[in-house]
């Protein structure tokens, strides 16, 4: 069996960035993608506190950029990097005599590097308390890509389009009540193991989607929240390797994000699957991804809610055309969703599959059979998939009447535009 | 008979200003009425909470623990009663709260008592 490549290993200096974008990276920013999340986490558990542990990291590496352009890049940056960080903690600590009694510990040995398995402790516990279940969904998201993946308050307001300050009082506001309320970072006990890892799954997967549901102006910017929920996924692939979920996830982003440079045209509009550019695909995320799939599989024969997700994503993925396309696997996928308690989404989707494998009029039918079960009456996917199927069978008055249908329930204006032009195709260009 | 008395108020948007005369005149009648309240021999025991933005709730349903941000947000729910407990961190809480017997049907907040450094 293919082992799939380890994060941050392959080619970490360029991997975060968008494609296409290889500028040469600063052996700072090196550093940072590699070092920002072990650095906090170490500093966390000594310092006892996330908001100085990140403060003290912070200047570290803001000392590392004006230093060693002038003095050469150390030996090991990672070790300069965390001993100067604790050099700044003691300054702070020593003015503050509320930490008199963490300074001797401290102070014993700046140079001490963790264990490789304290590390993976140190950072799994970082990672299970800023996604802990006490927070809201807003403040786990904003706190693992502060604390964890080390994105700027301004990267991560400019990311969810909210202002800088609204986002800042928002990690505050986390930080307060992780303190307040006694959030425990540690690596939860057995019992409660599996649930708190799909908590963890479910914030990485809640980036994922802000930066894959984007396609305003501000995609760009957005689409690099699905990198760093890549690189989130693969980190915690590292540390949590028995988990055929976590596998899932990662492989469900890389599939899924594979499709990126072609998703959207150059307007700004959806461009359906069967017209997207399959050479433009990014090969490397694809074979990432299916090789988290087949490691996911091996953990665990029976598919969870993101492997089953993962395993669309790949049918699509390993099809050099559109006509490739195993549609017969995805229908037994959407199956799989709906015994899983899959709603009325699922099985529009997989009436759009059956549609694809057994042909228009049979996918015309199963549209027909879930409209009449109600559940999607105001979802204008219906009649949007709908008007699909019967403008290939050259049914235009009603395909029009479909997209009209579609039209008047659509609430997002890309969309609206992109069914604008949709059913623009059918009717005949004047003059 | 014995009752609990529960406070409750609206909260301020930002922390009062600890040095400043208003808060110690304020301070001085909560000491006052603990004082008469001790005196009298009809107080059991009480605690300033942290605010509401610090709770956490805890529901279990179908043998499910489901953990929140947030205070009580069902209106129907009233307090019927409480423990006060003496744990390592947040997480101890939840399970404890896991197995009060009515959580399966209700909801239990856990507020962190406030630290007054008494």
């Amino acid at each position: 069996m293919a082992e799939p490549p380890e994060a941050g290993e392959a080619t970490p200096s360029t991997e975060r960035r968008p494609r296409g974008v290889r500028t040469v990276v600063s052996p700072v920013e090196h550093a940072f993608r590699t070092e920002w999340s072990p650095i906090v986490a170490t500093l966390r558990r000594e310092l006892g506190d996330l908001d100085l542990a990140e403060d003290v990291a912070s200047e570290a590496f803001a000392e590392a950029s004006r230093r060693w352009g002038l003095d050469g890049l150390p030996d090991r940056p990672g070790a300069w990097l965390l001993t100067t960080a604790r050099r700044k903690a003691l300054d702070r600590l020593r003015r503050d005599q509320r930490f008199a009694d963490r300074l001797p510990a401290l102070a014993e040995d700046l140079d001490r590097q963790p264990e490789p398995a304290a590390l993976v402790d140190d950072q799994l516990a970082l990672i299970f308390g800023c996604c802990h279940p006490a927070l809201d969904d807003a403040a786990r998201v904003a706190l693992t890509l502060r604390s964890v993946a080390g994105l700027s308050t301004r990267q991560i307001a400019r990311a969810f389009v909210v202002g800088e300050e609204t986002m800042a009082k928002r990690l505050v506001r986390a930080k307060k009540k992780i303190r307040a309320a006694g959030i425990p970072f540690t690596i939860p006990p057995p019992d409660q193991l599996e649930a708190r890892v799909d908590a963890v799954c479910g914030v990485v997967y809640a980036v994922f989607t802000e930066g894959h549901a984007s396609s305003d102006g501000a995609a760009l910017v957005r689409g690099s929240l699905c990198d760093e929920a890549i690189f989130l996924a693969e980190t915690l692939c590292k540390l949590l390797p028995d988990h055929d979920e976590v596998r899932a996830l990662a492989a469900l982003c890389l599939l899924t994000d594979a499709r990126r440079a072609t998703r959207v045209d150059a307007d700004g509009l959806p461009v359906l699957l069967a017209d997207q550019d399959r050479s433009r695909w990014d090969r490397d995320r694809i074979t990432r991804g299916l090789a988290h799939l087949v490691a996911a599989r091996a953990l665990d024969p029976a598919a969870g809610p993101f492997r089953l997700q993962a395993m669309v994503a790949a049918c699509h993925a390993a099809a050099h055309r559109y006509v490739d396309t195993d549609w017969r696997t995805i229908v037994h996928v959407y199956d799989a969703m709906l015994a899983q308690g899959g709603g009325a989404v699922v099985a529009l989707n997989r009436a759009v599959a059956v549609g694809e494998r057994d042909g228009p009029e049979v996918g015309l039918a199963e549209l027909d059979r879930l409209d009449a079960e109600g559940g999607l009456a105001d979802y204008h996917y219906l009649p949007a998939a709908r008007a699909e199927l019967l403008s290939r069978l050259g049914r235009v008055d009603e395909a029009l009447a479909a997209y009209d249908s579609a039209l008047a329930l659509v609430g997002n204006d890309t969309e609206r535009r992109w069914l604008a032009s949709r059913r623009e195709r059918l009717t005949p260009s004047p003059g | 008979m014995k009752y609990i008395l529960l406070l409750a108020d609206t909260e301020p948007e930002t922390e009062p200003d600890y040095e400043s005369p208003e808060f110690a005149a304020e301070m001085e009648q909560w000491f006052a009425f603990t004082n008469e309240i001790q005196e009298a021999g009809a107080m059991l025991g009480g605690e300033a909470l942290m605010p509401s933005d610090t709770a956490t709730c805890v529901r279990v349903r179908n043998g499910e623990t489901l953990t929140q941000d947030g205070p009580f947000a069902e209106t129907k729910e009233a307090l019927g009663g409480f423990y006060l407990i003496d744990v390592a961190d947040l997480d101890e809480a939840i399970a404890w709260a896991a197995k009060v017997p009515n959580v399966v049907s209700g909801t239990v907040e856990i507020r962190p008592i406030m630290d007054t450094g008494d």
